[in-house]
């Protein structure tokens, strides 16, 4: 190779490696902004600042899902598989809002513990599956494990 | 080494005359596999589980996301091979794939966000996922629009690839997004190592779209780079007969 | 393998989600249809482009012959 050209290969490299190095320094320096929420467990260990708009992500645990009758208030448990946080809810929620699903919540954590929701996202799994075929069972406990956030 | 197969590889004229008779091919290819895929897709197998027919946005959502992230390479690495070799023709692919790659992450983002709203229950939230992938199509966009910024062409070529090159941290971002950070946008369904996890039978088709899509990208890249070719060359006489032959 | 929609109106509506799944395949067709075409609108314009200069150029090189076709008599006849 021309020696002209091998210096142009290197500088090439060098940008390439350097600009990688520079945003890669700055996406590790705020990782924790980068995350589009909160697991339940950092709610549990006090990181989540309160008065304050944050999201929660986690899965809703079978069987904790309380709506009201005559309201659309709705009260349900969402799990990390470490810890628990209730959240409570007063809008329609997503179609694929499921027990034993993920979901993502935005709203303000009130000082009793509880997430106060404004919005609430349904959030799926990466398995496509036609519907005779899911295993509720396995699903579940993957779920509950915190295998789905 | 003997480089001399890679410097002829970079005569406009060479390459001009050497890829005409795939094209017909090609076209035929992406239009025979992007059909029978939609059709396959959109009606012939059974809805998703939790997410019912809204899935079928996956034959095309997955291949677009799919070509627009490995077409960055192809522009970022032509970019790179002109700026060391000074070659005119890999200029000319790194603009024809910039353009292509802007269509395709523009589809990506449009039906991404057309599928959010049924399932997640939003059309648009700044996650890592989708953030990443806005700043790849302006990486795209920033390329273009380089390339039209300095008067010498030369010099709006090698301030494009600089972009390019500079941009290529975004596509492992892109990718690892969704196990680095918490997001809202579930983990790759598809996988080299292990198991994917998509039903044979919802696999066939997205294969055939992934196909459909790649022999697409290989055909228009193509006539866009000799386009381009027969523009920059418009005072060659070979550039010239092209153009008013076959009239 | 078999449709899975008991007749058109079903396969249009597709259960609520048609109108997302329908506008991004719509939307996807038109993309990729563009992309296929701009090569050819582009090099159209080139032809055209490329004929105009070819014009001009000859019509500059007629104009060049018959000034000094008609110039020529005169010079001739000036006084040195």
């Amino acid at each position: 190779m021309h020696p002209v050209r091998k210096q142009r290969l290197i500088l090439v490299l060098v940008l390439v490696v350097l600009s990688s190095a520079a945003v890669g320094f700055v996406a590790y320096a705020m990782r924790g902004n980068i995350d589009f929420f909160y697991p339940p467990k950092a709610f549990a260990a006090g990181e989540v600042p309160m008065e304050k708009r944050i999201r929660a992500g986690g899965c809703v645990i079978p069987g904790s899902v309380q709506r009201a009758d005559d309201s659309l208030d709705v009260q349900f448990v969402i799990t990390d598989g470490v810890a628990e946080l209730t959240v409570v809810f007063d809008k329609i929620l997503p179609d694929l809002f499921a027990e034993g699903e993920a979901a993502v919540i935005a709203g303000r954590l009130l000082p009793s513990g509880v997430l106060q929701a404004d919005q609430v996202l349904a959030k799926h799994d990466e398995n496509y599956t036609p519907p005779e075929v899911a295993d509720t069972m396995v699903s579940h406990e993957a779920c509950m494990n915190g295998g789905k956030i | 080494m003997n480089w001399q197969w890679f410097h002829r590889l970079g005569s406009p004229r060479w390459f001009y005359q050497k890829t005409g008779a795939w094209l017909p091919w090609l076209a035929l290819a992406s239009v025979v596999l992007l059909s029978v895929g939609s059709v396959w897709g959109l009606g012939f197998v059974y809805e998703h589980g939790q997410q019912g027919n809204s899935y079928r946005i996956i034959y095309i959502h997955v291949p677009a996301a799919l070509l627009a992230l490995a077409g960055y390479y192809v522009m970022a690495i032509s970019g790179a091979i002109g700026l060391i070799w000074r070659m005119k023709l890999s200029f000319a692919v790194m603009r024809a794939a910039a353009s292509i790659g802007a269509v395709l992450s523009f589809i990506c983002l449009v039906t991404g966000s057309l599928w959010g709203k049924p399932t997640w229950g939003t059309y648009w939230e700044w996650e890592a996922r989708m953030t990443s992938m806005l700043i790849l199509l302006f990486l795209y966009i920033g390329v273009i629009a380089l390339s039209h910024a300095a008067s010498r062409e030369q010099s709006a070529d090698k301030a494009s690839a600089l972009l390019a090159l500079v941009g290529t941290v975004n596509i492992p971002i892109i990718y690892w997004s969704v196990n680095w950070w918490n997001s809202l946008h579930q983990r790759a369904t598809l996988r080299v190592i292990e198991e994917s996890r998509i039903d044979p039978v919802m696999f066939y088709p997205l294969l055939i779209m992934i196909i459909g899509f790649y022999c697409m990208y290989a055909w228009t890249l193509l006539t866009h780079t000799r386009t381009l070719l027969l523009k920059r060359e418009m005072r060659t006489k070979w550039a010239q007969d092209e153009l008013l032959g076959g009239r | 393998m078999e449709f899975q929609f008991a007749n058109l109106s079903e396969f249009l509506t597709m259960g609520g989600h048609g109108i997302f799944v329908w506008v991004s395949y719509l939307m996807t067709f038109l993309a990729l249809v563009g992309m296929a075409i701009y090569p050819r609108i582009a090099r159209r314009r080139l032809q055209s482009e490329l004929l105009r200069q070819q014009k001009n150029a000859q019509r500059r090189r007629r104009a060049v012959s018959e000034r000094t076709a008609t110039k020529a008599p005169d010079l001739a006849k000036e006084p040195a």
